[in-house]
């Protein structure tokens, strides 16, 4: 089956006011089949926020897209003209950014600006549009949409707020959502209830998905594959139940055992030290050679430190970028 | 369980918190964030007090860290009885109970080096001179995890992680026998929670300390806590021992909680919204 | 609506207590306009006097702002000595040729301001950027009088304005076509000067203003909706960039009747400037405090206009507003 985008040697840098380069992503590789949700884990500093952007070409003014190609629907939308992007935006690959309460505008009506991203597709009426947006958001508030068309960013909840980015979302129908950390500050109830929103909205409208996130538990149920990042490379690519239970990368295993296990596993002993995964994320400015997890690897080795590895797969859908499984 | 002390460190009794909310037309509304609001906590041991946003978590912290004066009810800390005392001598308690909050980008000023931040509650109560000062700080650092090369970084320049340790180590600084952690691992990634976790409970039995653990993550709070209460509208609704809340909840709330909390084997089914 | 109120009340305590206080400063500064008649051997002292208590310059204080405060009422704002008229008409007169002027060089001055600043907020650290902040930074260091007389010299050279004033002579005998043409080249040198000496502030701050706006995460939120630069710009970033303009905007229009002296002077226009300094200097006591009557009222509608722009622009104030 041909994939809906794919994703080839993508490299990213930020530089530095002081001119200093850090490789934010160091060749990622992927695709996403059409109606997959491929799920994105990496925690910060691992180069997921980045990926967001620059698969749209919206990275900040300091970032750099070195090498790579995004393959979308025919074209390469890293040689795209931007008239051909502006046209792709919001209507075949929509972005929910991370934080709603800041990617919202403080003082337009939440109702104009989603009628704003259907304006900016299509050519509708005033009153076309009026109803347009009423429906989006009927979508997502079942309950009294006009009220919060009328309202303003400031007089709604998180869970509000998100809603309304993913009703900016959906709005021209695209075939492609990419959603980063879409449940960072919300409450577990209120996080369930976006998750189920996303399931039911991924099955009306046949949606593909790559949800971005740091919390493997919120991608088990939800995402069809995983892709592992770590400090700007794939770690570990391959079916959910799989890289969650049978985890292949020395990071990936590490980054699950270090998770609180009580709810699962009440016999283990609580108060016990959970395992960690020793020092921190990386410093992207100041990178030696070699494998980035090395330093913090339970299962380094010799040739860890002279070269990077590449990917290999240890199933049919599973791939691992670690010297212990050959690369 | 082992207690040290059968006499609690910290008891809470009919803890009330009523705001005045200006209403419409000059109207005015009562809010009540707190209603009787009951529990203690023995020495050296963790309550963690879960809860959605609005159940008056963030309420019960302040009052408890003599940040807000409650309407009614009483907090006894370590044998005082903060809420009958005058301003003044609330001076001299608050020292006792350290909060550390959820966001550690904005509890610290970023142009601080993490010395100076972590000096800083030893120079604002006055105590002790510049030397000694600097090198309580920088046994605290040490302590919580920060190599001696960083501790003259600005704050900024640290990560989240890293971040939230200099805000434990501040919390230190005064010597407090109680620890208010107000969602002070929500904000972080995964595998650095972990870290953080570990850390608290190293803390906890090096130390001596108490610590009332607030959160919504019902995972962590059955980690880290003996005992767990749950809060729903300004009141307890449940109470207990880890064991028994995470398995036999008795209230509706705390179900809901615990089956909204994401577990990595995929629950069965996640109920739909509906 | 109270917030409203109570700021109203502020403004008129305000202008009450202007005109009290330039009341009191101008009589207590020693001399009258009779003063120089005096110095007059011609005249008698007798008549001087007389003159004086015919114009009630020999009553208390009190009395004197009491009949003035009578006077206003009435409409004439109290009596000017020199034009041997009452104030109000002459004030009319001349407030309204200054408003020609400053209202025809604000609207200009926002309008370059506006794209001028988001130009350069836009490219900034560029070129473009770089060089208008080299302009405007030079225009700011040039004093005003510098650059009135600059353009003035410009114009007897090149001859191809007039040379001050506001209408040439025989401006009765034009048809009304003509008559607006010669207005309009009278108005060009003051016009540039007073865009000239505001343009450069205007700018900076738009720059300013817009350049925070632009790296919020709102706008890139809304440029991966695929939303047009153009929208994005004027839409979205300008309206997030607004409050610290309005604010400064509700400035410019207080100082409709105050800005533009130096210029009205050095072009011989007759504007309220002119007036007022020759009020000053000749102790025309009621015209000098009508002067600056006028220019308080303002600078105080400026301000409020401001505030009333700001709460009707930003759902957060009125929603601030209305908690308290």
């Amino acid at each position: 089956m041909t994939p809906l985008i794919e994703v080839q040697d993508l490299h990213v840098a930020y530089i530095s006011r002081a001119g200093k380069k850090s490789l934010a992503l160091a060749g990622i590789s992927f695709d996403v089949r059409p109606g997959e949700t491929l799920g994105v884990l990496g925690e910060s500093g691992s180069g997921k926020s980045t990926l967001a952007a620059a698969l749209l070409r919206l990275l900040p003014g300091n970032g750099e897209i070195q090498r790579g190609a995004v393959l979308f629907e025919g074209q390469d939308l890293l040689r795209a003209e931007p008239r051909t992007l502006e046209r792709i935006r919001g209507d075949r690959i929509a972005l929910i950014f991370q934080e709603p309460s800041l990617a919202l505008h403080p003082t337009i009506r939440i109702g104009e600006q989603i009628s704003d991203v259907l304006a900016a597709h299509e050519s509708l009426s005033r009153s076309a549009l009026r109803q347009k947006t009423l429906q989006l958001l009927a979508e997502v508030f079942p309950a009294d949409p006009a009220r919060i068309a009328d309202s303003y960013l400031h007089q709604l909840s998180g869970g509000q707020q998100q809603r309304v980015l993913i009703a900016q979302a959906i709005a021209c129908g695209p075939s492609l959502i990419v959603a980063d950390e879409p449940t960072a500050s919300l409450d577990p109830t209120t996080q369930q209830d976006i998750l189920s929103l996303f399931r039911t909205l991924r099955e009306k409208f046949n949606l593909s998905m790559i949800l971005i996130t740091h919390n493997p538990a919120l991608l088990a149920g939800l995402a069809d594959r995983v892709l592992v990042l770590y400090a700007g490379k794939v770690a570990e690519i391959g079916p959910t139940e799989k890289v969650l239970a049978f985890p292949q990368h020395p990071y990936t295993r590490a980054l699950l055992q270090s998770m609180p296990r009580r709810l699962d596993e009440p016999a283990k002993g609580h108060k016990s030290k959970l395992p960690v995964i020793p020092g921190d994320a990386p410093n992207l400015e100041e990178l030696a050679n070699g494998c980035r997890f090395e330093t913090r690897c339970a299962d380094r080795m010799e040739m860890c430190t002279q070269r990077e590895p590449e990917a290999v797969a240890v199933s049919e859908a599973h791939a691992v970028s670690c010297f212990k499984y050959g690369g | 369980m082992r207690r040290e002390n059968i006499k609690p460190h910290l008891i809470v009794e009919n803890l009330e918190k009523s705001y005045e909310n200006a209403g419409v037309l000059g109207t005015r509304k009562e809010v009540k964030a707190l209603q009787g609001v009951s529990f203690s906590i023995c020495r050296q041991s963790t309550l963690a007090l879960v809860g959605e946003s609005g159940s008056g978590k963030s309420t019960l912290a302040f009052c408890i860290a003599c940040l807000e004066r409650p309407t009614s009810g009483r907090i006894v800390i370590h044998g005082n009885e903060t809420t009958a005392l005058d301003e003044k001598q609330l001076r001299r308690v608050r020292p006792q109970v350290q909060l550390v909050f959820q966001d550690p980008a904005r509890s610290l000023n970023p142009r601080f080096s993490a010395l100076e931040i972590v000096s800083e509650p030893l120079l604002v109560q006055g105590r002790f001179h510049k030397r000694e000062r600097e090198d309580r700080a920088r046994a605290l650092l040490v302590q919580v995890g920060i190599p001696q090369e960083k501790v003259l970084r600005n704050a900024g320049e640290f990560s989240g992680g890293q971040r939230q340790r200099l805000a434990i180590a501040r919390a230190l600084a005064l010597e407090p026998k109680l620890l208010i952690l107000d969602e002070a691992l929500s904000a972080l990634d995964c595998s650095v929670q972990a870290q953080i976790a570990n850390l608290l409970l190293e803390l906890q039995s090096s130390l001596g300390l108490t610590y009332l653990f607030i959160t919504h993550d019902f995972a962590m709070a059955g980690h880290l806590a003996d005992e767990i209460a749950v809060m729903d509208g300004g009141k307890i609704v449940e109470l207990g021992a880890t064991e028994k809340v995470l398995r036999a909840p008795e209230q509706e709330v705390t179900r809901r909680l615990l089956v909204a909390t994401p577990r990595l084997r995929a629950a069965a089914e996640m109920p739909q919204v509906v | 609506m109270r917030h409203f109120l109570h700021r109203l009340m502020q403004a008129a305590f305000l202008i009450i207590g202007v005109s009290i206080l330039t009341f009191l400063f101008s009589t207590l500064a020693p001399g009258n306009y009779f003063d120089e008649m005096r110095l007059n051997p011609q005249i008698s002292r007798e008549t001087v006097a007389a003159l004086r208590a015919q114009y009630q310059l020999d009553r208390p204080l009190p009395v004197r702002y009491g009949r003035w405060v009578n006077s206003l009422v009435h409409g004439e704002m109290g009596f000017s000595f020199a034009y041997n008229s009452p104030v109000a008409p002459l004030l009319w007169v001349r407030a309204r040729n200054t408003l020609l002027l400053t209202v025809t060089a604000t609207l200009l001055a926002w309008g370059l301001a506006l794209p001028l600043g988001i130009w350069s907020a836009t490219t900034l650290g560029r070129l473009p950027d770089r060089a208008l902040s080299w302009a405007t930074a030079a225009f700011l260091v040039i004093p005003d009088l510098v650059l009135t007389l600059g353009l003035l010299i410009l114009a007897v050279r090149s001859g191809w304005f007039p040379t001050g004033g506001m209408l040439s002579v025989g401006f009765e005998n034009l048809s009304p076509i003509q008559k607006f043409r010669d207005i309009a080249f009278h108005m060009v040198l003051p016009v540039t000067a007073l865009v000239l000496s505001a343009l450069p502030i205007l700018v900076r701050h738009v720059r300013a203003a817009v350049a925070d706006v632009l790296e919020a995460p709102f706008l890139r939120a809304a440029a991966s909706h695929g939303i047009q630069r153009r929208t994005l710009l004027y839409r979205y970033a300008l309206r997030a960039a607004a409050n610290p303009l309005i604010s400064l905007f509700g400035f410019s229009v207080g100082a409709l009747l105050s800005g533009s002296l130096l210029v009205e002077v050095v072009m011989s226009w007759p504007g309220l400037g002119p007036l007022l300094l020759e009020a000053i200097l000749a102790r025309d006591l009621y015209v000098v405090i009508g002067g600056v009557i006028c220019s308080t009222i303002f600078l105080v509608v400026g301000n409020f206009m401001a505030d009333v722009l700001i709460y009707w622009a930003d759902p957060r104030i009125r929603t601030r507003a209305a908690a308290k």
